[in-house]
C-alpha cells in the first residue's frame, strides 16, 4: 500500500514573501490526487516542501508517521527513497545519456546486477516510450522526452509516493492522455499515492481521486473530486473554465475596477475566452481492462461514504450515483431520487430533458433507471 | 537576499559564512564516510590538473626568476651574497609555491567546479539527487574537494622545483652567481619542515578554494547569469581568503619552528 501523507499548518514564505499559510491536507494512501492553481501561487513549492528540499516555517508534514520538516538528516534520506518526484522540466544529469539516468537510482541504492538493472531500466523506458532513445544526452531530446525520461527515472525504484510537477506540459494532447493512462495503471499495479501538479483540466477531471486548488496563498479546497468539480466557488468556476471573467487576473489577483470593466466588456459580447461549462461529474479513467482495480479507489469508496452527509450536496449526489446499485446497498444508501450522473455540462439553455444523454458507460448504470430529469445544478450567471 | 537582513547591517554575510562553514562541516564529515567516489575522484582529479599544469608551470618560471633577482641583488648591496641562494629558495618553497598553487586552483580549478555545480542547481539536478536519497555533498562535492586538495599539494611540489631551478637559472647565468655558493647556502638556512609548510599550506588552500567553489555553486543567485555571478564571487571570495588564511598559517609557522640559524 502507498504511504500516507498528512500535511497539517504548512506555511511557507521565502523572506517577506508569503507563498502560502496554514495548508492542511490528507493524501489517502494509495489515491491520485491533483494540486490546481494559477502559474505562481507556490505548487512547485508545495511537493519541494513535501519532500524536505524547502524548509517551511511551520507545520508539519509526516509521510508514514515521519515529520519531514523536523526529522533528522538521515531518517529524510530515508523517508526520500520511497518517492519517485518528476521535476517541473525533468531534471535529468546532464552528463549521463538517458540509460544512465534511469540506471542511476537502481546502481545506488540497490545491489541488483547490471542485466537486471538494463531489465528494468529498459522496461521503464518503453513504458514512457523512449525505447531507442537510451544513448541520448539529455541536450539531445525534446522537452516532451526529458519529461519522460524523468518520469521512467521517478518510477524505477517502485515508489510508494509519486509526485508529478506538470507532468503534461510540454507535451501535446496525445501523449498527455497516454501519461494519464499511464498514471493511472501504475497505481492499480503498485498502489502508489500519487500527487500531480497541473493546468490541465482535462486530466483534472479524469484522472484523481481528490483535487486540490492553492490561490491568494491558501489551500481553497481540498477533497474527494466530486467537491471540485461541482463547486460554486468562483475561483473554481473560473480555472476550470479557463475564462478571464472572475478573481484571477494575469498577475495573481485582480482589483475590482478591472474585475468590473471585464465584466461589463463581457456583458457587451467580448469573448471570456472560456468555451464552454467544463464544471460537473465526468467518469473517472479506469486501469487498463486486465489490470488488477485500484486497491486506492475501492479504500476510497469506504472513506468517502463515510463522510458523505458532510459534503454539499451536488457532490454528495455524483457521488452516489458513481455508485453501483449493489454498492448501495452495501453501504445501505437508498437509490437517489434523482439523479444526472453520467452527464457533463452542457453550455446552452436547453430545457434540462432535452439535452442529449452521453452514451451510457458502466460506471453510471442508475442514469437510465430514473428519469434524468435536470442537470446537477443550474448555470450561474449568464456569462 | 539583503532586504532581509537590512536591520542589521552585515548580518547577511555572517549568515552566508556560517552556511559556508556548515558545507565545510559536512564536506569533513563526508570524507570519512563510505562509499567513497573513486571514479568521480579520478575525472576531477584529472580534470583540474589538466586545466591547471600549463599555466601553473608558466607562471612558476617568472615568480622563480623575480624573486632570485630581487633577493639577488638585495643580498648584494648587503654583502650577503652567499645566502642568495638559501633566501630565493625559502621565500620560493614556502610563500610563492602555495600561493601561486592556491592562485590557479582557485582561477582555473575552482572556477570550473563552480560553474559545474552551479549549472547543475539552477536545472535541479542537484535537487533531483537528493530527491533519489543520494546525498549531493557526498556523491559530487566531496570528491571534486579531494581532487582539488590532491592536484594543489602536486602542483605545490611542481612549482617549487620550478622556482627553485628557475631561481638557481637566474641567480647563476644573469647575476654572475657561483653555483656552488648558491647550493651551499641551500643547506644552510633551508630545513625539512619549509617543504612541509609549503605542502600543507597548499592542501588547505586547495581545500578552501573547492568548498568555496561548491558553496557558490550550490547557493548561485537566481537565473543563468546567477551561475556566472557566483563563479566570479567564488574566485574573489577565494583569493581574498587563502591570502588571510596564509598571513595567519605564516606567523604560526613561524612561532612554532625555530630558525636554523638561531
Ligand atoms: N528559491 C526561491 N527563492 C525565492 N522565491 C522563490 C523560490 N522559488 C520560488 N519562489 C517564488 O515562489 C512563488 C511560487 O513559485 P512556484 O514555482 O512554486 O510556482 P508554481 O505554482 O509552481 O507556478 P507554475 O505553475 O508556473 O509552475 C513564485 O512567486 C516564485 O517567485
Ligand atoms: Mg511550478
Amino acid at each position: 500500500m502507498g504511504a500516507e501523507v498528512v500535511i497539517e499548518g504548512l506555511t511557507k514564505s521565502f523572506g517577506k514573501q508569503a507563498i502560502w499559510r496554514d495548508v492542511t491536507l490528507n493524501l489517502p494512501p494509495g489515491e491520485v490526487s491533483v494540486m490546481l492553481g494559477p502559474s505562481g501561487t507556490g505548487k512547485s513549492v508545495f511537493l519541494k516542501s513535501m519532500i524536505g528540499l524547502l524548509k517551511p516555517d511551520k507545520g508539519k508534514c509526516e509521510i508514514n508517521g515521519t515529520d519531514i520538516v523536523r526529522c533528522s538528516e538521515r531518517k529524510l534520506y530515508e523517508t526520500r527513497k520511497l518517492f519517485g518526484v518528476l521535476f517541473q522540466d525533468g531534471a535529468l544529469f546532464g552528463s549521463m545519456n538517458l540509460y544512465d539516468n534511469v540506471a542511476f537510482p537502481l546502481r545506488e541504492h540497490t545491489k541488483k546486477s547490471e542485466t537486471e538493472v538494463r531489465k528494468i531500466v529498459l522496461e521503464k523506458l518503453e513504458l514512457t516510450g523512449l525505447s531507442g532513445a537510451e544513448d541520448k544526452l539529455p541536450g539531445e531530446i525534446s522537452g516532451g522526452m526529458r519529461k519522460r525520461a524523468g518520469l521512467a527515472r521517478a518510477l524505477v525504484l517502485d515508489p510508494e509516493i509519486i509526485l508529478c510537477d506538470e507532468p503534461d506540459s510540454g507535451l501535446d494532447p496525445v501523449r498527455t492522455a497516454y501519461l494519464s493512462q499511464l498514471l493511472i495503471d501504475l497505481n492499480a499495479q503498485i498502489d502508489a499515492t500519487i500527487l500531480i501538479v497541473t493546468h490541465n483540466i482535462n486530466l483534472a477531471r479524469t484522472v484523481p481521486d481528490n483535487i486540490g486548488m492553492l490561490f491568494r496563498k491558501e489551500l481553497v479546497m481540498f477533497g474527494p473530486r466530486e467537491v471540485l468539480l461541482t463547486s460554486d466557488e468562483p475561483v473554481v468556476e473560473q480555472f476550470l473554465n479557463g475564462r478571464r471573467l472572475g478573481p484571477i487576473g494575469m498577475s495573481e489577483e485582480k482589483d475590482s475596477a478591472q474585475m468590473a470593466l471585464e465584466q461589463e466588456q463581457a456583458d457587451a459580447g467580448h469573448h471570456d475566452g472560456s468555451t464552454e461549462d467544463l464544471r460537473g461529474i465526468v467518469p473517472q479513467l479506469q486501469p487498463t481492462p486486465g489490470l488488477p482495480e485500484r486497491q486506492g479507489a475501492i479504500r476510497r469508496k469506504d472513506r468517502v461514504v463515510q463522510v458523505l452527509h458532510t459534503l454539499p450536496e451536488p457532490a454528495r449526489e455524483g457521488i452516489i450515483a458513481s455508485l453501483t446499485p449493489e454498492e448501495r446497498r452495501h453501504y445501505g444508501i437508498p437509490e437517489p431520487a434523482v439523479t444526472a450522473g453520467g452527464r457533463t455540462q452542457v453550455q446552452g439553455n436547453l430545457p434540462a430533458g432535452d439535452v442529449a444523454d452521453l452514451p451510457g458507460s458502466p460506471a453510471w448504470p442508475s442514469a437510465e433507471q430514473s428519469a434524468p430529469t435536470q442537470p446537477l445544478r443550474p448555470r450561474r450567471g449568464g456569462a | 537576499m539583503s532586504s532581509r537582513s537590512a536591520t542589521v547591517p552585515g548580518l547577511g554575510m555572517l549568515r552566508e559564512t556560517g552556511k559556508l562553514f556548515a558545507l565545510g562541516l559536512d564536506i569533513s564529515r563526508g570524507l570519512f564516510q563510505r562509499p567513497f567516489q573513486l571514479r568521480e575522484f579520478i575525472q576531477q582529479a584529472w580534470f583540474i590538473a589538466s586545466v591547471t599544469i600549463l599555466p601553473t608551470a608558466l607562471v612558476a618560471i617568472p615568480f622563480g626568476a623575480i624573486i632570485s633577482l630581487q633577493f639577488g641583488s638585495l643580498a648584494s648591496q648587503l654583502g650577503a651574497e652567499s645566502y642568495t641562494g638559501a633566501g630565493s629558495v625559502l621565500a620560493t618553497v614556502q610563500q610563492a609555491a602555495p600561493l601561486v598553487t592556491a592562485l590557479l586552483v582557485a582561477g582555473a580549478g575552482g572556477s570550473a567546479i563552480c560553474a559545474d555545480i552551479g549549472a547543475r542547481t539552477i536545472r535541479e539536478e542537484i535537487d533531483a539527487m537528493e530527491v533519489l536519497g543520494v546525498s549531493a555533498v557526498q556523491r559530487l562535492i566531496v570528491p571534486r574537494v579531494l581532487a582539488c586538495m590532491l592536484v594543489a599539494v602536486l602542483l605545490n611540489g611542481m612549482v617549487s622545483v620550478i622556482g627553485v631551478l628557475g631561481g638557481y637559472f637566474f641567480n647563476v647565468v644573469l647575476q654572475g652567481g657561483t653555483p656552488g655558493a648558491y647550493l651551499a647556502s641551500f643547506s644552510a638556512l633551508a630545513q625539512l619542515p619549509d617543504l612541509w609548510v609549503g605542502e600543507i599550506k597548499a592542501l588547505i588552500f586547495g581545500f578552501l578554494a573547492a568548498v568555496v567553489a561548491s558553496y557558490r555553486g550550490l547557493n548561485p543567485p537566481p537565473g543563468p547569469k546567477g551561475v556566472g555571478d557566483a563563479v566570479n564571487q567564488s574566485v574573489v571570495i577565494t583569493f581574498l581568503l587563502l591570502f588571510v588564511v596564509n598571513v595567519v598559517m605564516t606567523l604560526i609557522y613561524l612561532q612554532l619552528v625555530p630558525p636554523k640559524l638561531g
